[in-house]
C-alpha cells in the first residue's frame, strides 16, 4: 500500500532533500502565523480596536505561500527531470531490441502524475503534521473543552483516511493498471485506423472506444464512491467540531464560565487545526496516482537487466561464423550454423517467420543468442558499441525521425558531412523524387527503403564498415530501382562481407552463398 | 438525469459544490453570531436557532461535498468518452490521408485535457462564484459597505489574482506545451527507434537532445512556479485585507452605536470562510491555461477539412456485378506540393472478374490510385462503377464493394482470428481459419500455440513481414468484396511463396475483379502469376 511519504520516492530522486527541509520550516511558520492572527482577530472583535500587527501577520503569511509554492513547483520539476532521465537511461540499455509502448508512456505521461505529490501533496505535509498539534496546545492552554473536542475528532481523519486507503489501495493499482491498457490499446487502434476503414470497421471501432471508456469510467467511479468516503469523514469531522466547540462555547458564555475574547480565539483557531489536513487530504488522493507511476517507474528501474553485453573492441573484420544459434521467441527459432566469408555476398534464404531477422539482430547485438556462438575468424564474438561502429545495416522497416530526408539519412553516422549525405542520396537515386530538404514523414514505404539504403551507403562510406547487413533490401522496390540498389554491391558495399536477407530472385542470383535457412533449422 | 446530458450532471455538480462552500460561510457565520450573541448572556433559548443552523451547517458541507464530488468525476469522465469517441471518429475520417503514426496520433491523449478543463477548472469557478455572492450578500445585507470591501477582497482574490497568475503563467505554460510536446515526441520517436539508434551508435546525440528538450520543460516548469505562487499569496493577501477592511469598517460603526456589537464578529470572520471558496481557485485557472492547448490540439483536429467530400445525398450504387471504369485520373495527398497521381492517358474498363495488375516505379502513384478507388482521397477525371461517379456514392458503401488490402497493414493487438475477422465481424472460426488457409497461411496456424486463439503481440511483433502480409491477404480474402484491391500482397514473401499466394488468390478469386498492385520483376508470359491476369499496366 501506498503509505502518506513513500521513501523509495525522497530517496530515489536528490533534489528531493533540501526541499523537505524547507517544508518542515514553513510548516512551522504557517503554525505560529495562524496562532497570532487568531489571538489578534479574538483580540480586536472582544476590544472593538484594529490592531496594526495584524497587517504583518497577513503579509508574511502572503510571502510564506508565494515562497512554498515557489520552491514546491521547482522541487517538482527537478524530480521529474531526474526520474526521467533514470528511466530513459535504464531502458535504451537494457532494450535496445525496442521497448514496449506501455514504456513509452511511462517515460513520458507517467512521470507528469508525479506533478500532485511533488508539488501538492508533499508541502501540505508538514503544516498538516505541526498545525492540529500546535493549535491543540493553544485551545489546552486557553479552552481545555475545545480541545477535548478536537482531540477526540482529530485522529479520526488520518484514521479512516488510512482504512478506506487500505481499502481502495488495490483498486487505484487495479484502475492505474487498466488505465495503461487502455492508452496502449487506443494507441493501437489508432495505428490500424487505414486498416479498420478499409474494411468499414472504423465506425464500429468508435463504438468500442466509447465503451471501453465507459466501462472504465464506471470502475473508476466505483473506486471513487469509497475513496471519497475519507473525504467525506474529514470534513464532517472538521465542520462538525468547529460546530461543536461554537455551540460548547456558546453555552459556557451564557453561563459566564468562559471570556468572551477566548470564545473567539476558539471558535477561529478550531477550523485552522482541520485546514491543512483537508489540503493535505485532498491532495492526496490527487497524488496516488504519482505514487502508483513511482511504483511503475521503480519496477523499470528494478528490472534486471544486463542483456547486453558491454563487448569487446572487436571490429567485424574477417569470416564470420554463426555456430547452433538459437534464438528466443514467441516460437523458438534454430539451431542456425552457417559461414559468411570475408568480402562475399551471403544470402540468407528461408520461408518468413523462419528467423531471418532476428539472426540479424543478433549479429548486430540487439537480441541475445539463447544459445551458441557467433564467431570472427575462430574467435567468440561479443556484439556492443565498437563490434557496430563495423556494421552497416538496413532494416525491414525503416525507421524515420521528425525531419527532412537528409537528417534522416545523417542520423546514421553522427555528425556527417552534408556532402557525405548527398553522396549517398545519389547512390540510390533520392534526388529523383524529393528534394534532400523535404519533409520525410511524406515517403511512400518504397522511398522509405531507399533512405534505409542511403544510411547504409553512408556508414559503409564514413565509417568504412567491413560488415553489411541487408534485411530484404528491396522488398518495395520497383525492379529497375532494384537493379540500381543491386549495384551498390559493386560500389560502396563492394569488397565487404555482405549479409542479406531477401524474397526476391534478383538479389538472390547475385548471392556468392546462398544459406537455406529452412534447411538448417530443426524447430525446437 | 439521462447520459445523453451532460449539462445536468455539470449544473447538478455546481448546486452541490456550491453548497457545500456557502454551508462552509454559514457554520463560520452563525457561530460568529452564536457567540457574540452568548456573551451578552441571553437565556438560551434565544439561541436555538443558531445552535441547530450550526450544526445543519457543519453536517452539509461534508454530504453535500461528497456529493459534488461524486457528479464532477462523473461528468467529467462521461466528457472524456464523447470527447474521445469524436476525435477517434474524426480521425477516422481522416486516415489514411492523415498518417496516424504521425503527430495526429496522440491526439487522442489531449481529450483527457479537455475532461479535466471541466473537473478541476470549469466547475470550481462556478462554484466559488455562487458560493462567494452569498457571502457578499450577507455582508451587504448587515453592513452595506464591508459587503463592498468583501466584494472587492474576493474580485482580487478570486479573480484578479488567478487572471494575473494565468496570464503571467501564459508565455511559460504555452512554452511548456510545446516544449513537453516536443519532448513527449522526442521520446516516443527515439524509443521507436531504438535498435536503428543502437544499431547506428546514434543514441548519445539522440539521449543529448533529449536531455536539451528535457531541460526546456524544466525551465518553463521553473519559470510558472513563480507565477503560480504569486496568485495564491495575492489571494492570502486579498484575504487578510479583507478581514482588515470589515475590521476597520466594524469597529467604528459599532463604536457609535451604528453597528449593533453582535453582528460585528459577523462581518470581521465571514470573509475568512468565504475566501476558502477562492483558494483553490489560482490554480483552477492554471488548469485551465494548460487545458487550453490539450483543447486547441483537439479543435484542430476537429476542424480539418475533409480529404474526402462526401455527397451531401449519395446515390444508390447502381445493381449487378460490379463494372469499373477509370478515365484519366489524377489525384494528390493533402499537404503535398504536387499530384501523386498524374496519369492524363490512363483509361481502363474492368468489367466484372476482370484481373488487372498494376506495376510501376516507386512513386509513380501506384499507392495512390488504390487509395482512390477506396475513396480515401478525391480525384480528378472520372471513375465510375456501374457508371455511378465515385465521387457521387458514399464511400463507406463503395469500400463495402471494392476492397483495399494496404501495403502497410496493421496487427492488431489481439488474437489471430479476430485480426483477420474484422473484415467481416461474425464470421465463423471456420471461415477465418480458410482464409488464412487461402493465404498461405495454413502451415503457421496448425504451429500456433493456441491455434487462431493465439495472441499475436504489440505492434503484432510476433508475426514476420510476411506474415503479416498473409495475415492482411486472408481480411481481404475473408471480406467476400466484389472487388480486391491488393497493394503489393507480396512484398515481404519470398518468390516461391509469393507464387502460390498470388496464382491461388487468383484462381480462387472466382468472379470478383483483381487489381493486384505488385513490383513483381519476371517477365509477362513467362511469369506463372502473369499467366492468370487479363492485363497489366505499368504507371510512369
Amino acid at each position: 500500500m501506498p503509505g502518506p511519504v513513500d521513501p523509495r520516492l525522497l530517496r530515489e530522486a536528490r533534489a528531493t532533500a533540501p526541499y523537505l527541509v524547507a517544508c518542515a520550516v514553513s510548516g512551522g511558520l504557517v503554525a505560529a502565523c495562524a496562532l497570532g492572527q487568531a489571538a489578534l482577530l479574538a483580540h480586536a472583535i472582544a476590544r472593538a480596536t484594529v490592531p496594526l500587527a495584524l497587517i504583518g501577520v497577513v503579509a508574511f503569511r502572503g510571502l510564506l505561500v508565494w515562497g512554498q509554492q515557489v520552491t514546491a513547483h521547482r522541487a517538482a520539476a527537478g524530480v521529474k527531470a531526474q526520474l526521467r532521465a533514470r528511466v530513459l537511461d535504464k531502458v535504451v540499455r537494457d532494450r535496445p531490441d525496442g521497448p514496449s509502448g506501455e514504456v513509452t508512456a511511462l517515460v513520458t505521461r507517467g512521470v507528469d502524475a508525479l506533478d500532485p505529490y511533488f508539488a501538492g501533496y508533499l508541502p501540505q505535509l508538514a503544516p498538516a503534521v505541526v498545525v492540529p498539534l500546535a493549535v491543540l496546545f493553544a485551545l489546552a492552554v486557553t479552552d481545555v473543552e475545545s480541545a477535548v473536542i478536537v482531540a477526540v475528532t482529530l485522529p479520526l481523519i488520518p484514521m479512516f483516511g488510512a482504512l478506506i486507503g487500505l481499502c481502495t489501495a488495490a483498486r487505484t493499482r487495479r484502475r492505474w493498471r487498466s488505465l495503461e491498457v487502455l492508452a496502449g490499446h487506443f494507441a493501437d487502434t489508432v495505428r490500424g485506423l487505414p486498416t479498420l476503414k478499409a474494411f468499414g470497421r472504423a465506425q464500429a471501432q468508435a463504438a468500442q472506444v466509447g465503451r471501453i471508456t465507459a466501462e472504465h469510467r464506471r470502475a473508476t467511479l466505483g473506486t471513487l464512491r469509497i475513496a471519497f468516503v475519507s473525504a467525506l469523514v474529514l470534513e464532517i469531522a472538521a465542520t462538525v467540531s468547529v460546530a461543536l466547540v461554537a455551540v460548547s462555547a456558546g453555552l459556557r458564555l451564557v453561563s459566564g464560565a468562559l471570556p468572551f475574547e477566548t470564545a473567539l480565539f476558539v471558535l477561529i483557531l478550531a477550523p485552522e487545526a482541520y485546514l491543512p489536513l483537508r489540503s493535505a487530504a485532498s491532495q492526496f488522493h490527487a497524488a496516488q496516482d504519482g505514487v502508483a507511476a513511482a511504483t511503475r517507474i521503480f519496477a523499470v528501474l528494478d528490472a534486471p537487466g544486463g542483456d547486453v553485453q558491454v563487448g569487446g573492441a572487436l571490429r567485424p573484420i574477417g569470416e564470420l561464423r554463426v555456430e547452433d544459434v538459437t534464438i528466443a521467441r514467441r516460437e523458438p527459432v534454430g539451431p542456425f550454423s552457417f559461414t559468411a566469408p570475408a568480402g562475399a555476398l551471403t544470402v540468407l534464404a528461408g520461408p518468413s517467420g523462419i528467423g531471418k531477422t532476428s539472426l540479424l539482430d543478433v549479429l548486430l547485438g540487439l537480441t541475445p543468442a539463447a544459445s551458441g556462438r557467433v564467431l570472427l575468424d575462430g574467435a567468440d564474438v561479443v556484439p556492443g558499441d565498437e563490434w557496430r561502429r563495423g556494421i552497416a545495416w538496413v532494416p525491414q522497416r525503416t525507421f524515420l525521425v521528425a525531419g527532412t530526408v537528409a537528417e534522416n539519412i545523417a542520423l546514421a553516422v553522427p555528425g556527417s558531412p552534408d556532402d557525405a549525405v548527398l553522396r549517398a542520396a545519389s547512390l540510390v537515386g533520392i534526388p529523383d523524387f524529393t528534394p534532400l530538404d523535404a519533409d520525410a514523414s511524406a515517403l511512400s514505404a518504397g522511398q522509405r527503403q531507399r533512405v534505409a539504403l542511403a544510411r547504409a551507403v553512408l556508414r559503409a562510406d564514413l565509417l568504412d564498415t567491413p560488415l553489411v547487413l541487408l534485411d530484404e533490401p528491396t522488398a518495395h522496390l520497383d525492379p529497375h530501382t532494384e537493379l540500381r540498389v543491386l549495384d551498390l554491391l559493386d560500389g560502396p558495399f563492394h569488397g565487404r562481407t555482405v549479409i542479406a536477407t531477401t524474397h526476391r530472385t534478383a538479389l538472390r542470383e547475385r548471392a556468392d552463398h546462398l544459406i537455406d535457412l529452412n534447411a538448417l533449422a530443426v524447430p525446437a | 438525469m439521462t447520459p445523453q446530458r451532460p449539462g445536468v450532471r455539470l449544473a447538478a455538480s455546481v448546486l452541490a459544490g456550491s453548497g457545500a462552500l456557502v454551508c462552509g460561510i454559514g457554520l463560520m457565520a452563525t457561530s460568529a453570531w452564536l457567540i457574540s450573541r452568548a456573551s451578552q448572556h441571553p437565556p438560551v433559548l434565544y439561541l436555538m436557532v443558531a445552535i441547530v443552523a450550526v450544526r445543519a451547517f457543519g453536517m452539509g458541507r461534508g454530504a453535500l461535498r461528497y456529493v459534488e464530488r461524486l457528479v464532477s468525476h462523473d461528468a467529467a469522465l462521461r466528457l472524456l468518452a464523447r470527447t474521445r469517441v469524436r476525435v477517434f471518429e474524426r480521425l477516422a475520417e481522416l486516415t489514411p490521408a492523415i498518417r496516424p503514426s504521425g503527430p495526429l496520433g496522440t491526439v487522442l491523449d489531449n481529450a483527457e485535457g479537455v475532461a479535466d478543463r471541466w473537473l478541476r477548472g470549469v466547475l470550481p469557478m462556478a462554484s466559488a462564484a455562487i458560493a462567494c455572492g452569498a457571502a457578499v450578500v450577507l455582508e451587504w445585507w448587515v453592513t452595506p459597505s464591508a459587503g463592498a470591501v468583501l466584494l472587492a477582497g474576493l474580485l482580487v482574490g478570486g479573480l484578479v489574482a488567478p487572471v494575473l497568475a494565468a496570464s503571467g503563467a501564459r508565455r511559460a505554460e504555452l512554452h511548456a506545451a510545446a516544449a513537453r510536446a516536443t519532448l513527449t515526441a522526442r521520446t516516443a520517436e527515439t524509443l521507436d527507434g531504438l535498435p536503428e539508434l543502437t544499431a547506428f551508435g546514434a543514441l548519445p546525440d539522440r539521449l543529448a537532445l533529449l536531455s536539451r528538450a528535457d531541460r526546456a520543460v524544466t525551465r518553463a516548469a521553473f519559470r510558472s512556479a513563480w507565477t503560480a505562487g504569486l496568485g495564491s499569496a495575492l489571494t492570502v493577501l486579498a484575504t487578510g485585507a479583507s478581514v482588515l477592511g470589515a475590521l476597520a469598517l466594524g469597529v467604528p460603526a459599532v463604536r457609535e452605536g451604528r453597528l449593533p456589537f453582535v453582528l460585528l464578529a459577523v462581518i470581521v470572520l465571514t470573509p475568512l470562510a468565504a475566501f476558502e471558496a477562492v483558494a483553490e481557485l489560482s490554480q483552477a485557472a492554471q488548469r485551465l491555461l494548460r487545458a487550453r492547448e490539450d483543447a486547441r490540439r483537439v479543435a484542430a483536429v476537429l476542424s480539418l477539412p475533409e480529404p474526402v467530400t462526401e455527397p451531401s445525398v449519395p446515390a444508390p450504387i447502381p445493381g449487378g456485378p460490379p463494372h469499373l471504369r477509370i478515365d484519366r485520373v489524377t489525384a494528390r495527398w493533402p499537404d503535398a506540393p504536387s499530384d501523386s497521381l498524374s496519369e492524363p492517358g490512363l483509361q481502363l474498363d474492368l468489367p466484372p472478374g476482370r484481373r488487372l495488375v498494376i506495376m510501376g516505379a516507386s512513386g509513380a502513384g501506384k499507392s495512390t490510385l488504390a487509395a482512390v478507388l477506396a475513396r480515401f482521397l478525391d480525384y480528378r477525371g472520372s471513375v465510375t462503377l456501374n457508371g455511378a461517379e465515385l465521387r457521387d456514392l458514399s464511400p463507406d458503401a463503395v469500400r463495402r464493394v471494392i476492397c483495399l488490402g494496404g501495403q502497410e497493414a496493421h496487427v492488431f493487438d489481439t488474437t489471430v482470428a479476430e485480426n483477420v475477422r474484422l473484415a467481416r465481424p461474425g464470421a465463423s472460426d471456420e471461415d477465418v481459419a480458410d482464409a488464412l488457409r487461402r493465404a498461405g497461411l495454413g502451415p503457421w496456424l496448425t504451429v500456433l500455440p493456441a491455434g487462431l486463439a493465439t495472441r499475436v503481440g504489440e505492434h503484432g511483433s510476433a508475426v514476420s513481414g510476411g506474415q503479416r502480409q498473409r495475415i492482411a491477404l486472408a481480411r481481404a480474402l475473408l471480406a467476400d468484396a466484389p472487388v480486391l484491391v491488393l497493394d503489393e500482397p507480396d512484398a515481404h514473401l519470398d518468390d516461391a511463396t509469393a507464387v502460390t499466394v498470388l496464382t491461388d488468390l487468383l484462381a480462387r478469386a472466382g468472379d470478383r475483379t483483381v487489381i493486384l498492385i505488385t513490383h513483381r520483376d519476371a517477365v509477362p508470359g513467362g511469369d506463372p502469376v502473369l499467366r492468370h491476369v487479363h492485363e497489366v499496366v505499368t504507371l510512369s
